[in-house]
């Protein structure tokens, strides 16, 4: 049977898939024992791990799958474009979700913060109720009731992280360019340089967490700086770990020998994947870090 | 209002409906306003209801035309017109928007901004009160005259569990009213201790979140005497719909006498603090105090809820999330899956300050010495807890001021 | 490859069929079947709220079990029974509307649907675990989950946000795939001012789903490291807000009520046009209105919020964006108007829905109105006559819109055609008791009657008698649609013809009744 589709063919639909629904009974697991964990019921850890580990036997059943069916042949231009469009759209919502973290922090410091302490000032009508009398307008802050704090400085190690990040983002180039030109070896070699500069990145960025906590006595509780730092840069961190594994992946794929110049989804959608979330350490590095 | 009035402006309404607007001057208007604000909102009101009236009768009467003239039986060909053609039928099309913009900007635009803008100008005010909403009561301070008290649903626990006949204001009965003198800007300061909870007196035309750690402001000018019933209108938990508010509003004389009146019980609490009790005045009174703070939760018998709420009777089996249970163990009033009776010290510790992590609030701005001390001894003293001990307002102060 | 084959032409047997689907038609159906069966699940719980408001002091409930319900009941009907329903409806639909195979990317989409009993399940889990002792139940916030009462709440506040975090995972996909098959997979010569309204109404709503759901997410986690990890995102002591909780809430909450309303806007048209036997008026006018109240419905979001004390300048600028979503509403009335004027009118049940959407989401958009004047809100906010006013926005229009669907569809789907005569029954019951239920909490909240109250004061009890017996009927009439959909699903009834009514248009009702497994898998041709 032919499988190869064109504009006017076939649209490929796959057959019946266990995946899906086990992916969900997994998630159910995770958020079950999440749920028991936060709520000191040690119990959570037996369907949180179960969970994870079906978690991790699905999305390898599953991509290898698609991964199967890429070598196929089965996927013609529209599949190819489907796939496209997703990716594009999933990476939308991921900015929605960056777009209101960031959000977050523009409340607390530019709204909350000054609005707490309007009630104390010199000039206000309410100085004589205020809540909290000694607080004064702050950044960064850890609020009315929160312990003193050290920050982490812009120019140290963020700053080398923000260079390094940069780098990654134009080694991924690098090797796409390589991979378009047919040069494997440029292809490979570029995958290689863009992990191991991830993977600085993190080792950076959790040395960098380990400092704040034990010497700055930056930590979640440190009010609503504490809480924005860790939350941004917490959720950007678990992003690049997931970017250098399926960065891993890739290079894996790239060594079977995987990806042709004209047809190479898998790699694409890998490398706007960590342009976005190159993106997202500028703003962090300008917002968080620096002003 | 009499019942001929009412009766009058309920016009074809079902009689049924009567008591519910027996408040307001018609069954679709609000509570009779007493505020300024109260009587501009309900012009606003007024002016809607005429309005929507209009548009739902215009809307509804074209589609009920529609229905009967353009069915099958009497027009069987159906016209095909996709849209307007030509630049008359635009503009007839047109016209109902532009009659909307209108509508939404001018006729109701312009009376909501002047509303809007009044309601938030709160200076110039004679005299400022602050309200601090409590799960579940309202505590209210005059500060210019150094007399606060908190305002507890007054309605007793059998008519609220259908034992006993409803009184007239079910539900809207405090023990405490907040009173205020009329023609008077009065600066309303809201505050919240725990959650978020919302001041709201209809026939104020006010309606103003408390949000905790923060202040809100708000402002009345009543102009005229009497009791004016409202409610928090923002769900705060299980005492939700058991923290009424009550203003009694009364001429600038009555007030003053009020407010010496109240001066002097405030002077007479203070030196009660120092006064001893005996163990059955403390029980009589604490049993009030239960009532009034504790039984929401704990339950009028005592027994809590389960999961949520601990007991207070001694020996009874309880089950919680662990910071709870860890609290508890901690103060000595845990053992082996079973509340028990702790230390004294920790339970008047308890009452005080309450259990951060838990929905146990602090009391300590709430209860005076004597009603903490008399609320404890009654909890040590019944409930099938028979301790015999009598706990006296000088040991709360010790501990509350940390002697 | 021999591993890689096409898919069968009929259907898988047994429980795998529908365990690990991939066509969108079986997809659909477990969408529509697991809606309804929420909707009575959610329908169940109102009628646990009406009984206990039946009179003043009524202890069907505890105060704490009737803060659960009534925070279950709004999290089922909106997540668990209308989104799905509208879900179901889109899957089934749009991939014949516009002469596609199948979705985009079968698998995801069936990810998205299995997604949703799991979250259903922890949502409502903490029941079960109260009976063997732990925690106190389940989630008792009211959907709202305000903080710092969300934060206070107990281990099932945490089952909730994680429940809804699947929900947020399962919408995010199944709207990415429905933006993919709209954009990718339309036939050839299928322009998109071409594609049928309904299909326009999705584009738009998945679009806002995947504007705002991911923003909803990350608050519920801000909420679950309050509650846990020492966080100070919305407590005053840390420098946090707890206003800012309600930010994040309406900027996902508002949008959220377009989504549900925006399918069922897009199905009328389509059952306006059928019956009146005429071609939908002011197409073009309504995919632009769709947009812009898409557009407007991000930037409105504080008005939920007016006695939060914002400062008046934010009060004014939410209540004026607010009222400019009156003027593509009205273009949407209009239109609908203008599909039935001078038209062939029967009124067989879907179009008697139809019509009863009309004026009931009529009363529901106009209260609106008055709902946006922030100091009118000042006497409405959090009173029954903001209950009222979204029951008429959410039950008159989009269950209203969705039921009507429902039948329209219903032969499509089964090959089977309902029962008509119980189908009037079905609505008039519905019209009827709805207006018994729901017009006496207009009053009810104008007469100074606080929403999520288990008790209250004696002058309030007719309006709540009147309406809880008005619920009651409600809640049974709509054992009729269960029954008609059960008699078709099972085959009894007439065979239903491709067309199934004499008016209808469109790509689906080219196909036989009910279509075979795949359809279209050769593009059809169009003019």
């Amino acid at each position: 049977m032919s499988a190869v589709t064109d504009e006017h063919g076939h649209y490929f639909v796959p057959e019946p898939s266990p995946y899906p629904v086990l992916l969900a009974g997994a998630l159910f697991l995770v958020g079950l024992g999440a749920a028991l964990l936060v709520n000191s019921f040690a119990l959570g850890w037996a369907p949180l791990a179960a969970g994870g580990g079906l978690t991790v036997y699905v999305l390898f059943g599953w991509f290898g799958r698609v991964v199967g069916e890429t070598r196929a042949g089965v996927y013609g231009l529209k599949e190819d474009r489907a796939f496209r469009w997703g990716m594009m759209w999933f990476i939308t919502s991921e900015v929605v979700f960056f777009a209101s973290l960031f959000g977050v922090l523009f409340y607390e410091r530019n709204i909350a913060i000054p609005w707490l302490a309007s009630f104390s000032g010199p000039h206000s009508p309410l100085s004589a109720y205020a809540p909290w009398p000694a607080f004064h307008v702050a950044w960064p802050s850890s609020g009315p009731a929160g312990k003193p704090f050290g920050i982490v400085s812009p120019w140290g190690i963020p700053a080398l992280n923000t260079l390094i990040l940069l780098s990654s983002g134009a080694t991924v180039t690098w090797a796409h360019a390589g991979l378009r030109a047919g040069n494997r070896t440029r292809l490979k070699l570029g995958l290689a340089l863009t992990i191991l500069l991830g993977v600085t990145f993190l080792a950076f960025q959790a040395r960098e967490f380990a400092h704040a906590y034990d010497e700055l006595g930056l930590t979640l509780h440190s009010g609503v700086y504490g809480a924005t730092f860790f939350i941004l840069t917490g959720f950007h961190g678990l992003h690049v770990t997931v970017g250098t594994i399926m960065l891993s992946a890739i290079l894996v794929r790239a060594f079977k020998g995987d990806f042709t110049p004209q047809d190479h989804f898998g790699f694409e959608a890998v490398s706007w994947y960590w342009h976005f979330v190159d993106v997202v350490w500028l703003l962090l590095f300008v917002f968080v870090y620096w002003l | 209002m009499s019942k001929a009035r009412v009766l009058s402006a309920g016009g074809a309404i079902p009689v049924l409906l009567g008591p519910a607007w027996a408040h307001a001057r018609a069954f679709y208007d609000f509570q009779a306003p007493v505020t300024p604000i109260a009587r501009d909102i309900l012009f606003i009101h007024d002016l809607f209801l005429v309005i929507i009236t209009a548009l739902f009768l215009i809307g509804t009467g074209t589609l009920l035309y529609s229905v009967y003239a353009h069915r099958y039986r009497r027009n069987g060909i159906p016209a095909t017109f996709t849209g307007p053609v030509g630049r008359k039928q635009w503009f007839w099309a047109s016209f109902p928007f532009a009659v909307l913009l209108v509508l939404d900007y001018g006729v109701l635009g312009i009376p909501a901004l002047h509303s809007i803008l009044a309601l938030a100008n709160t200076s110039g005010s004679a005299m400022t009160v602050k309200v601090t909403g409590h799960q579940w009561n309202w505590q209210y301070e005059y500060p210019a005259y150094g007399i606060g008290f908190t305002s507890t649903l007054s309605t007793p626990q059998d008519q609220i569990a259908d034992e006993a006949p409803k009184d007239k204001h079910f539900l809207l009965e405090v023990d405490h009213p907040l009173v205020l003198p009329t023609h008077e800007k009065i600066r309303i300061i809201l505050a919240s201790a725990d959650v978020i909870h919302a001041f709201w007196v209809p026939a104020f035309g006010i309606k103003q979140d408390a949000v905790p750690g923060y202040l809100r402001q708000t402002w009345v000018e009543i102009d005229k005497p009497g009791t004016y019933r409202g409610q928090c209108a923002e769900l705060c938990g299980v005492g939700h719909a058991f923290m009424p508010i009550v203003v009694r509003a009364v001429d600038q004389v009555a007030f003053n006498q009020w407010l010496s009146r109240e001066q002097a019980v405030a002077a007479a609490q203070r030196a009660a603090s120092g006064i001893a009790y005996t163990r059955g005045q403390l029980v009589t009174a604490g049993r009030k105090v239960f009532d009034a703070y504790c039984a929401a939760c704990h339950q009028p018998n005592g027994l809590g809820l389960a999961g949520a709420f601990p007991p207070i009777a001694g020996g009874h089996p309880f089950a919680a999330a662990a910071p709870m249970i860890a609290a508890l163990r901690a103060r000595g009033f845990y053992r082996a899956g079973d509340i028990v009776v702790g230390p004294i010290a920790n339970h008047i510790r308890i009452v005080l300050h309450g259990i951060p992590g838990t929905p146990m609030p602090s009391f300590a701005s709430q209860l005076s010495a004597a009603d903490i001390a008399a609320v404890i001894t009654y909890e040590r003293n019944d409930f099938g807890n028979h301790t015999g001990e009598t706990v006296e307002p000088s040991q709360v102060l010790a501990i509350k001021t940390g002697h | 490859m021999s591993a890689i084959e096409h898919p069968a032409d009929a259907p898988p047997s047994g429980i795998t069929r529908w365990l690990y689907a991939t066509n969108h038609k079986d997809i659909g159906k477990m969408y529509l079947v697991f809606g309804i069966a929420m909707f009575l699940v959610g329908g169940l719980l109102a009628e646990l709220i009406r009984a206990e408001l039946l009179t003043p002091t009524m202890r069907v409930l505890s105060p704490e079990a009737y803060n659960q319900v009534i925070t279950v009941h709004g999290l089922v009907m909106v997540f668990g029974a209308l989104m799905p329903i509208t879900a179901g409806l889109a899957n089934y639909l749009i991939p014949m509307m516009i002469g596609a195979p199948d979705m985009a990317l079968p698998r995801l989409n069936n990810w998205g649907f299995w997604l949703l009993p799991p979250a259903a399940l922890l949502l409502v889990m903490p029941w079960g675990l109260k009976l063997i002792g732990i925690g106190n139940g389940t989630l008792d916030t009211g959907w709202t989950m305000y903080a710092p009462l969300s934060i206070q709440s107990g281990p099932g506040a945490d089952f909730a946000f994680i429940a809804v975090l699947l929900l947020g995972l399962s919408s995010t996909m199944a709207s990415i795939n429905i933006i993919v098959t709209i954009l990718n997979q339309r036939a050839p010569g299928m322009t998109m001012l071409k594609v049928p309204v309904f299909v326009w109404s999705w584009l738009i709503t998945a679009l806002l789903l995947v504007a705002v759901f991911p923003a909803l997410m990350a608050g519920v986690i801000m909420l679950i490291g309050d509650r846990h990890f020492g966080t100070h995102f919305f407590s005053a002591a840390g420098g946090g807000d707890p206003v800012l909780w309600e930010h994040i809430f309406w900027f996902f909450g508002h949008p959220e009520v377009y989504v549900l309303l925006l399918p069922s806007a897009g199905i009328l048209p389509h059952i306006l046009a059928t019956f009146a036997r005429k071609p939908i008026y002011g197409y073009k006018a309504q995919v632009y209105s769709f947009c812009v109240i898409g557009v407007l419905s991000i930037v409105v979001w504080a008005h939920h919020m007016f006695t939060s004390g914002m400062p008046p300048a934010a009060n004014i600028y939410f209540m004026l964006s607010t009222m400019a979503i009156s003027v593509p509403v009205a273009v949407l009335f209009f239109c609908w108007f203008g599909t039935v004027w001078r038209g062939a009118m029967t009124f067989e049940t879907p179009m008697l829905f139809a019509l009863g959407y009309i004026v009931l989401f009529g009363i529901g958009g106009l209260t609106g109105l008055v709902l946006s004047d922030a100091a009118a809100d000042q006497q409405y906010h959090n009173t029954y006559f903001l209950v009222a006013h979204f029951h008429y926005a959410l039950f008159g229009g989009p269950v209203m819109g969705v039921i009507a669907g429902i039948y329209y569809y219903l032969p499509k789907v089964t090959g089977r055609m309902y029962s008509e005569t119980l189908g009037r029954w079905h609505f008039w019951l519905t019209l009827i008791a709805f207006n018994v239920t729901f017009i006496p909490q207009f009053l009810a909240g104008i007469a100074g009657m606080p929403r999520r109250i288990p008790d209250y004061a004696l002058q309030f009890w007719h309006f709540n008698l009147v309406s809880s017996v008005g619920a009651f009927v409600l809640g049974a009439s709509q054992l009729l649609l269960v029954y008609n959909i059960v008699r078709a699903m099972r085959g009894d009834g007439e065979q239903a013809s491709g067309r199934v009514w004499e008016g209808a248009r469109g790509l689906e009702f080219t196909l036989p009744s009910p279509p075979p497994f795949h359809t279209f898998t050769t593009p059809p041709v169009i003019e």
